[in-house]
């Protein structure tokens, strides 16, 4: 297994947080200008749809915005956010890990099926999965329903880091408890979670982010949060100031999120095992509990694959006419791929500078600019699209403007942190003495980068080009701003079928979409299987 | 256990790879920069079941091209504002009157040809001719003929405020053929009143509040709620989609002239910023021609028609027997007292 050779090669695997590495001379290399000045481009584009929002609501002036912010609306939108965001972060906290554990660790029968089936739900549209739980239940809505959609959704973003973190852990720490008299629940407590604690965090800081900025499913279960309140300013109020302030406070919550999510980070003690557990652990025997375990899996599985795909099936099967013209699948299916591809490739590109900086360079600055890349997940995809308009017209006289080009840009910049946490991760498992090596041999930087990085860190470049690939492929409200005129996306077609009450004729565009998402969802659980726990969660 | 690799990942083949992806993407992005020179774009805010039979009887009539960009329509005029002079649309085309009054507000549209404004009645046009009406549409009652007898039925919008309602309202506030109604209640009874009926609705429609119409007419056909306030084309359309045998509601008027009983326009316009405005105004002028109207009569629009002597094939009551009330486009305005209505309501 080429994973572990090369963690036998770094005999001090790199630690979690950049921050904690002892300061080594050698390491304090000058950064390189052309790495820098890539890395602060790209952090400089993210920040752009954050300019915008600034620019925007500050042009109303305060008395405009004032009334609309402190109002009883907005106190209702901060609980309902807030509230649902903690309840699906910690359902989705407990529900991966269990399975995480259940799967990893224990000699559940079929560990190989579940093991990918626990992680498609990932790839399914959360307004696809909404879509089949409402059609299915059509008084389904209000908080429990968007949590118990929500936690499908997105359980699997906890489950991969966690699992890959137990993959590697070291099992002797376990062994060792039960074999002091620990009782098999407490060893789990104080001996499993904390060796996951971090990929855990790591997990949560992506399903809250995502619940934040998450709008399609809110809106077919008819709950009200700050993004469908987002959305309403600018749907049915022309208020771009308004919808723009509004965002603004998603940025803050986010922040609050990336700060907390650093804070518990960095207290506590670390699991030691990373580089040293190259023995495959011995699986817990579930015995007489194998039979609830397994029904548990079912239910999951059930609930979260079976319900989206029984709902789709059923409505092409049983869909009535569409007074809405007929749209040719597969002209979306190649606009979805290829659009998603780019961003995926672009997305990925962008992340290695940076992640390069972050990993191999760390300080104040490198960290900030790290850190604010992170912002944009948390922001509408409407009003990154409606940024990207905004420069175009105002310094570009229109240039690219509604070109698939642009549509890309807009994808790469709204998923780049999924693409960054894979790629950090990666950067961060390889051994910069091998680099030193290739470098005191005469080679150039590029080369190195090319010949020795490059093949090094390819895993979590594929798995960074599927996270954003993923995402891309169910984007919908970016899509409908810049998507060149008379293109159209499964996730364009998809809604404007659904929104007119056609299901006959959306399922078969929702089907495809899982289908196409399921090949990354794959190939993710995969990567994931492989790497080491503690770069994934950092 | 053999490492397996992801296809790009050598040094070498990767290179080429990435290569061959590069050139066949610069290929794709390039291509899709060119335009027919014989072409316009229209921003559609209108249902694509109307937009699309139009524009392809125009296309066969004109041999001009137009590029469809459908998007909800306040999106598409928020969009246009942003674009600003820089604006890829020619001609824009909505459900309703308010989308079009703001970016007239704003002076981003080029006045309509005098021949085309002549085609159609001036009370349904814009008041200072940068805009044409092109399709009417008016506001009624869904309820599910299982909950409701006709006779339980209120007569006026205001009764829906009732207690009465509780559990039983659908309401879509953040849906733009809803606030014409907001307008034209605020104008008859005053804002105090018309705020005061917002949170009794608001109460009325609990968890029934719906992102939009087509929402609520389903929602109320399969049981869900027992009562909501549409445009009545939306019921012909859940018809025409789930079959005369699945329906279990139907519509009702309101009071003649009652504030809830609005007629709003459905218009489109040509931009400033076009630098097709020949073909764009021939556009305009097909929406409004006896070709365009009878499509829209007999399409699945299912909207009226409203330039003169063409009958719609569905409503039961043909337009001319429908009575409003009499609140006009200039009235209804760009929408901003509804809005600010429906917010101090805390319903959006």
């Amino acid at each position: 297994m080429s994973a572990t050779t090369v963690r036998e090669l770094d005999p001090a695997p790199p630690p979690l947080a950049p921050e904690s590495r002892p300061p080594a001379p050698a390491r304090r290399r000058r950064i390189p200008r052309l790495l820098l000045a890539c890395g602060a481009l790209v952090a400089l584009l993210l920040l752009l749809p954050l300019a915008f929002l600034v620019l925007e609501a500050v042009q109303d002036g305060w008395s405009t915005l004032h009334p609309l912010l402190f109002r009883s609306l907005t106190a209702t939108l901060l609980w309902n956010t807030v509230s649902l965001t903690v309840v699906v972060t910690a359902l989705c906290a407990v529900t991966g890990t269990i399975a995480a554990w259940f799967v990893e660790r224990t000699d559940l029968p079929g560990r190989r099926i579940w093991a990918v089936l626990v992680v498609i739900p990932v790839g399914i549209p959360d307004f696809v999965t909404s879509f089949g739980w409402k059609s299915a239940f059509p008084s389904l809505g209000g908080f429990a329903g968007a949590a118990l959609v929500m936690t499908l959704a997105v359980y699997p973003l906890v489950y991969l880091p966690v699992a890959a973190c137990l993959r590697s852990a070291d099992p002797a720490q376990e062994e060792v408890a039960r074999s002091l008299g620990l009782g098999r629940l407490k060893t789990f407590w104080r001996v499993t979670l904390a060796q996951v604690r971090v990929a855990v965090l790591g997990g949560c800081v992506l399903v809250a982010l995502v619940m934040l900025a998450e709008y399609g499913a809110f809106e077919i279960l008819g709950y009200r949060t700050f993004t469908t309140e987002v959305y309403t300013e600018f749907l049915s109020g022309f208020n771009a100031p308004a919808a723009c302030a509004l965002s603004l406070v998603l940025v803050v919550l986010s922040l609050v999120v990336l700060t907390g999510e650093g804070l518990s980070r960095g207290r506590g003690r670390q699991s030691k095992a990373g580089g040293l557990a190259a023995r495959v652990p011995r699986p817990h025997r579930l015995g007489r509990s194998r039979v609830p375990v397994l029904a548990g899996f079912f239910a999951l599985v059930g609930l979260a694959l079976g319900v989206p795909a029984g709902a789709i099936v059923y409505w092409i099967l049983h869909g009535g006419s569409s007074t809405l013209p007929s749209a040719s699948i597969f002209s979306a299916a190649w606009h979805t791929v290829f659009y998603s591809a780019a961003a995926g490739l672009l997305a990925t590109l962008a992340a290695l500078p940076v992640a390069i900086l972050s990993v191999r360079h760390s300080a104040r600055p490198t960290r900030w600019l790290e850190r604010s890349t992170y912002l944009v997940l948390a922001m509408p995809g409407l009003v990154i699209a409606l940024a990207l308009t905004y420069f175009s017209e105002r310094y570009a006289a229109g240039f690219l403007y509604q070109s698939s080009a642009m549509l890309i840009a807009a994808y790469a910049i709204m998923f780049f942190p999924l693409a960054l946490v894979a790629v950090r991760a990666s950067v961060a498992q390889a051994p910069p003495g091998l680099e030193e090596v290739g470098r005191s041999l005469g080679r150039s930087r590029m080369e190195v980068l090319w010949r020795l990085t490059m093949p090094l860190v390819a895993p979590g470049l594929a798995a960074a080009f599927c996270l954003v690939f993923l995402e891309a492929v169910t984007e919908l409200t970016a899509t409908l701003v810049l998507i060149p005129t008379g293109a159209q996306t499964l996730a364009t077609q998809f809604w404007a079928f659904q929104s007119n009450i056609s299901y006959g004729q959306a399922a078969p565009y929702a089907g495809l979409m899982i289908l196409i998402a399921a090949v990354p969802s794959y190939v993710l659980g995969r990567w994931f299987d492989r790497l080491p726990s503690r770069a994934v969660a950092s | 256990m053999a490492q397996e690799r992801v296809p790009c990942s050598t040094g070498a083949t990767s290179r080429r790879c990435l290569l061959v992806v590069l050139l066949v993407s610069l290929g794709y992005l390039l291509s899709a920069c060119g335009g027919s020179s014989n072409s316009i774009t229209l921003y559609n805010g209108q249902h694509e079941q109307t937009t699309d039979a139009l524009v392809a009887r125009f296309e066969k009539l004109t041999g001009i091209t137009v590029n469809v960009r459908s998007d909800d329509e306040d999106v598409l005029a928020a969009q246009i504002n942003q674009e600003g002079s820089n604006s890829p649309a020619d001609v824009i085309y909505t459900e309703n009157s308010p989308a079009l009054e703001y970016l007239q507000n704003r002076g981003l549209l080029a006045p309509v040809a005098a021949s085309t404004l002549a085609s159609t009645p001036s009370r349904y046009n814009s008041p200072q001719g940068d805009w044409v009406g092109v399709s009417g549409r008016v506001s009624v009652l869904i309820y599910n003929t299982r909950l409701l007898k006709p006779s339980q039925l209120p007569t006026s919008v205001m009764q829906l405020a009732d207690p009465i309602w509780k559990g039983r309202l659908a309401l879509a506030p953040s849906e733009t053929d809803f606030q014409p109604v907001v307008t034209s209640v605020a104008r008859t009874y005053g804002d105090a009143a018309a705020l005061r009926w917002l949170e009794a609705l608001k109460a009325n429609a609990g968890a029934h509040s719906y992102p939009d119409n087509e929402t609520i007419t389903n929602e109320v056909n399969l049981g869900q709620a027992a009562i909501g306030i549409i445009n009545q084309y939306y019921w012909y359309r859940e018809r025409a989609q789930v079959g005369a045998s699945s329906m279990h509601s139907a519509i009702a008027y309101f009071a003649p002239r009652d504030p809830g009983y609005v007629i709003d326009v459905s218009g489109a316009a040509v931009l400033k910023s076009s630098a097709h405005r020949a073909r764009a105004q021939k556009l305009l002028a097909f929406l409004v021609s006896a070709q365009g109207q009878q499509i829209i009569a007999h399409s699945d629009s299912f909207e009226y028609p409203i330039a003169s002597g063409v009958k719609t094939a569905q409503p039961e009551t043909p337009f001319k027997d429908l009575q409003p009330n009499p609140i006009g486009i200039a009235a209804l305005g760009d929408g901003a007292k509804a809005l600010s209505l429906l917010q101090k309501a805390q319903l959006l």
